[in-house]
């Protein structure tokens, strides 16, 4: 009976390494109801009692290797098979990707963004003014009246004598100061129009982010302090600026900012003209004669003042070299935003 | 303003500093340098040279072969073609080699076989004119004066040609700083050098003579003109200038044009004073009167242009007639001409404001009126005029009459205020001390004692505290000021709702694929025609700019639509196979006056062309926009009386309360060819404040559904006519309560539904909150939604 059972061990095994070998087949033929091992296992009862256990035991090391061997090749079959499907569904992977459309930000847009987070970040809020102005808020309030030479050099387009399009976001200053008592701390970004032709770097129409502070005890440190923080968080941690002195009507002292070139450091390169610097700001404190004609006495506040054009920063920002592709929109310059 | 160094020196000796230095430090202490430029640094190893000998060239009936003492003991043989050199001349020999202007450079060599080791020059080679060089012959050698001596010398040397020209930005405020002396005094305390300046003198008077000989002066306008000097000079004779005196102009940017007229410019750029020179014996009635022009009175200005004056303007006349435009421009009857005689030099103080408009109603903007209108210090006339008097003795070319005429309306005592030296530094945020606060006040002219400070005339602005801070710091030094970070009160900071709800709305269309454009504003009156707006359309009427560029931006524009149909056609020119952009855009809608602001509103255009777009994907942006707007129950009507829009392909969006959000719709094939618009385009024009007025952007919870849904799915066969939104709104409302959605799935059009019918598939989900429907429940409302579909709207089931 030993024997007989090492046989169909022997035998088993070796039908199942056949690699065709029909498992299924094979199990019913020894392990089935009516297979070989059952047949043997039936005739136990013949056996004497000590003989038993042990053919027992090895009739159940028979079944558990032919099963295992089943079992071992009943993987190894699904592996191949599993193998040769992914064999089958093989793709080009450098084909292109079917890219969900998203939109661009326009590069002015998306400066202005930024502009707007970081002095959102520092307690300002965004303040809005008309495009079409009184002439009393952009220019009369802050300090320029009639005959005044700074109105000549913002060549200004008028809509009748009280009226006219903005030539800075400026106005926006005064109404703020109008209406709200300080402290005041906001940003007033927007379209401004001066009578420029168009060409590569002049456009009748641009953009401006103007910011006003007014409080207790604010001084030209302050100013100072407010867009070296800005500059940092705009251009770069390592950006320095400049101060020069300058003359705008509704600031006293007046300044022009430079920020060190982003692009060489520092060191001149073709960007900041070999200079290391970038012009970027005009800035100023606030000009008592405006606070005094806001209802804010200057005694008491003071207040900085600060504006910048966002095509310039856009401009250097991104390197680009006519002001005229802002407003064609091809969808070209857009797509690389 | 152009300063020219060597003048500088005059004044101030800054002489060690190098050009970058100067314009740096004179930056940074508020004189803004625009450039500089290095005059004669074009012209390399010319030198004054004596023609010994010429012989004529052999090989050439017009060339002259010249031997020229180049030196001392040297001597070069130079060939020249012109024919007005002599021996014995003094002539600028360029030797082998050198460089003149315009990057020649000259080098020995052979002309027609004999050597030559350098060029002769001509003034126009030297990059000089007859005004450097005045009775010089223009088309030939220029011949120089000299000696001996100055044989071997650099043409640079005694042409005086070596100069730094240094161009000033001079901002409004300081019309002090557009003079020579301004700028000493600003160069002197900047680099803490001292300043030299003598009060001119006129030394030689004729005290035999009196200027009541010759003139009376009278003001018949105090309020326009502040101060009006005068004086007299006799003998004169009309000549050219000195040398250094012409180059001083030159690197001023001015041109040299005979001693007395130069000599006006000259003290206008020295004071920053304008001058003018009348020939006396134009002057009728031995007197001058300043007063209002007639309306009316024509005058013929001294570059011979006329002009129809009015009595907003200002003129010096004489008895009988105007002689000069004041402080813009003199007269053709007056003007000094090379028989000259007697000279009357103005020197005069007029109203800023009423030259500026005189100079713009004349459209004559002259130096001497763009410095008139920063408004000139009165009390530098008189040095001004005394310098000129001054010069005519100098060049001797003239005898200076006794006595001035001064007729001064205006003086008004110095201004004063006090001298707060820690309220700059509480204001500045710095720790200057008041020692140098005194000492840079001081030395601009101010004078400080007794806590008060008095300001010099020439600093009308200088008035209030801020002002004198900034003197103050901006000779300490911008960069010197500590930066510090303030403390205030906190402030609320962030955007308003209105404009988060613009911010999240732009990103919600950059994240379905919509890219945002700028436009301009402006726009052309014609875009209402191309968008073919009706006649009596309220929207033609614009915000009109009085002084526009052009036709193409003289209107504010109404609607933003042509803008983005510009754009999309712009794009389709640039062959971009497909565009999808909007824009938030501003539209200005006027009132009744032009003198009232307009109103502004806030318009979001879509426009979309390219593959595979359709009306539907264009409605799918405005479904998205009114869903991210919180927007419910928001309907589409069909229209087709906008002329922008295809007649059958267009919709107004509108609010359940019945307001209007927008339209939308494919551009009609006319508007479309107006902008050039080859492609088949879509547009949306949303009313964003509208939108923003009815949006709802509080998030509700509803909560899941506990229970099964039972679909069911009709098929209706009805005319084409009809909308789907009008079967889909039947079939919702037969539901009732159980209408959880229903949604379209297919049309079918075709031979099995006939000529003009379509067969229209609705995919219903029926559920009920608070239990499991029954079947009994869903055949229930099927057969309601049948039967409504067929009673109100008369139509077959098709399945």
């Amino acid at each position: 009976m030993r024997e007989k059972l090492e046989q169909i061990r022997k035998e088993a095994l070796q039908n199942l390494a056949d690699v065709n070998a029909d498992l299924e087949e094979i199990r019913v033929r020894y392990l089935g109801k009516k297979g070989e091992l059952t047949s043997v296992l039936r005739s136990m009862g013949q056996l004497s009692p000590e003989e038993r256990p042990k053919i027992g035991q090895l009739a159940n090391e028979v079944r558990e290797s032919i099963e295992q061997e089943i079992s071992r090749r009943a993987a190894q079959a699904k592996d191949l098979l599993l193998q040769a499907k992914l064999k089958s569904e093989k793709i080009d992977v450098t084909m292109p990707g079917e890219e969900p459309s998203v939109g661009h930000l326009h590069p002015l847009n998306r400066v202005q963004r930024e502009m707007e987070e970081i002095f959102i970040g520092m307690g300002f809020s965004i303040a809005e003014g008309p495009d079409v102005e009184l002439d009393y808020y952009n220019f009369q309030a802050l300090n320029i009246p009639e005959g005044h030479p700074a109105r000549d050099t913002q060549d200004t387009f008028y809509i009748s004598d009280k009226v006219l399009l903005r030539s800075q976001t400026s106005p926006v200053q005064v109404r703020v100061m109008e209406k709200q008592k300080p402290p005041i701390r906001i940003i007033s970004p927007g379209r401004v129009y001066r009578s420029d032709a168009l060409d590569a770097t002049h456009s009748p129409l641009f953009h401006q982010m103007e910011g006003l502070v007014v409080d207790k005890g604010i001084t030209m440190g302050d100013l100072k302090g407010m867009l070296e923080t800005f500059a940092k968080k705009m251009f770069g941690d390592s950006t320095r600026i400049r101060f020069r002195p300058h003359h705008f009507p509704f600031t006293e002292p007046s300044a022009e900012v430079d920020v060190s070139c982003f692009v060489c450091g520092g060191c001149g390169c073709r960007v900041c003209k070999g200079e290391g610097w970038i012009e970027i700001l005009g800035a100023g404190m606030v000009h008592p004669f405006v606070l005094s004609n806001c209802g804010i006495d200057p005694e008491v506040y003071s207040g900085f003042a600060f504006g910048m054009g966002i095509e310039r920063v856009a401009m250097t920002r991104y390197g680009i070299d006519d002001i005229r592709l802002f407003t064609d929109n091809d969808a070209r310059f857009l797509n690389q935003f | 303003m152009n300063l020219s160094r060597n003048w500088l020196l005059q004044y101030v000796d800054v002489s060690d500093i190098d050009d970058k230095t100067f314009c740096d430090g004179m930056t940074d202490s508020g004189s803004k340098v625009e450039g500089y430029e290095k005059l004669g640094e074009d012209i390399e190893n010319v030198v004054v040279g004596r023609v010994l000998e010429m012989v004529r060239h052999p090989d050439s009936d017009h060339m002259w072969i010249c031997q020229v003492k180049v030196g001392p003991d040297r001597v070069e043989q130079i060939v020249t073609g012109a024919q007005n050199v002599h021996v014995g001349d003094l002539v600028p020999a360029a030797l082998s080699p050198s460089k003149l202007p315009g990057g020649v450079t000259i080098k020995a060599g052979k002309l027609r076989g004999v050597e030559s080791n350098g060029m002769l020059c001509s003034m126009a080679e030297l990059g000089l004119d007859a005004h450097d060089c005045p009775g010089k012959f223009e088309d030939g050698i220029l011949i120089l004066d000299g000696s001996d001596e100055d044989i071997g010398r650099s043409v640079n040397e005694v042409l005086d040609l070596n100069d730094t020209v240094v161009e000033f930005e001079i901002t409004s405020n300081r019309p002090d700083c557009l003079s020579v002396i301004g700028l000493a005094r600003e160069a002197a305390v900047t680099f803490n050098r001292s300043l030299k300046i003598q009060a001119p003198e006129v030394r030689h008077p004729d005290r035999k003579d009196s200027i009541d000989h010759y003139l009376k002066v009278s003001i018949d306008c105090p309020d326009l003109c502040l101060r009006y000097m005068g004086k007299v000079v006799k003998n004169v004779k009309i000549q050219p200038s000195p040398q250094w005196l012409r180059r001083y102009l030159r690197a001023s940017g001015v041109r040299p044009i005979n001693n007395i007229v130069d000599i006006t410019n000259y003290v206008m750029l020295e004071y920053g004073q304008p001058m003018h020179a009348f020939d006396y014996r134009m002057i009728e009635g031995k007197q001058i009167i300043v007063r209002r022009a007639q309306e009316g009175e024509p005058f013929k200005t001294l570059d011979e242009k006329d002009h129809i004056l009015d009595s907003s303007m200002m003129v010096i006349a004489d008895g009988k007639k105007a002689c000069a435009l004041a402080g813009v421009m003199g007269g053709a009857n007056s003007e000094i001409q090379p028989d000259t005689s007697v000279v009357v030099f103005e020197s005069a103080c007029f109203l800023g404001t009423s030259v500026r408009r005189t100079a713009q109603k004349n459209g004559l903007r002259t130096e001497s009126s763009s410095r008139y209108e920063k408004g000139l210090d009165p009390e530098n006339c008189q040095n001004a005029l005394l310098r000129a008097c001054e010069l005519i003795e100098m060049l001797e070319c003239g005898t200076v009459v006794d006595g001035e005429a001064d007729v001064y309306p205006g003086k008004t005592p110095l201004y004063q205020m006090p001298f707060e030296p820690e309220r700059y530094n509480q204001f500045l945020g710095t720790d200057i001390p008041e020692s140098a606060m005194i000492d840079t006040l001081t030395r601009l002219g101010c004078v400080v004692s007794n806590g008060k400070i008095t300001v010099p005339s020439y600093r009308a602005d200088l008035r209030c505290m801020n002002d004198i801070a900034e003197e103050v710091v901006r000779i300490y030094g911008y960069n010197s000021i500590p930066s510090a970070t303030f403390r205030a009160e906190a402030t609320q900071g962030g955007r308003t709702p209105r404009q988060q709800y613009v911010f999240n709305m732009e990103n919600t269309l950059l994240g379905i694929g919509l890219s945002s454009i700028q436009t301009f504003t402006f726009v052309s009156p014609k875009n209402y025609d191309k968008i073919r707006l009706p006649e009596d359309s309220a929207l033609r009427r614009s915000v009109v700019i009085s002084n526009p560029l052009g036709e193409d931006t003289s209107v504010m524009r109404t609607t933003a639509v042509p803008s983005m149909l510009e754009v999309l056609s712009r794009n389709n020119n640039f062959s971009n196979e497909q565009v999808s952009l909007f824009e938030v855009a501003s539209i200005y809608l006027p009132k009744e006056s032009v003198d009232e602001l307009p109103d502004e509103k806030t318009r979001l255009v879509v426009g979309m062309y390219g593959n595979k777009k359709n009306f539907y994907t264009l409605k799918g942006v405005v479904e998205a926009v009114l869903r991210a707007s919180g927007i419910k129950g928001a309907s589409f009507k069909s229209c087709s009386d906008d002329q922008i829009y295809h007649p059958g392909r267009c919709a107004r969006v509108v609010a359940e309360d019945g307001s209007v959000l927008g339209i939308f719709g494919q551009i009609h094939p006319l508007t479309a060819q107006n902008f050039d618009l080859t492609v088949t385009s879509y547009v949306a024009d949303l009313d964003l404040d509208a939108l923003f007025a009815h949006a709802d952007l509080h998030c509700h919870y509803t909560p899941l559904p506990k229970y099964p849904a039972v679909s069911r799915d009709f098929s209706f066969i009805c005319d084409e006519e009809l909308e789907v939104g009008e079967l889909e709104a039947v079939v919702s409302r037969a539901g009732g309560k159980l209408t959880e959605t229903v949604s379209l799935f297919d049309i079918y059009r075709g031979p099995q539904v006939g000529e003009g019918k379509k067969s229209v598939s609705l995919h219903v989900v029926l559920r009920a909150k608070d239990h499991t429907l029954t079947v009994e429940e869903a055949e229930k409302a099927a057969s309601k939604i049948r039967k409504d579909v067929e009673f109100k709207l008369g139509l077959n089931i098709r399945s």
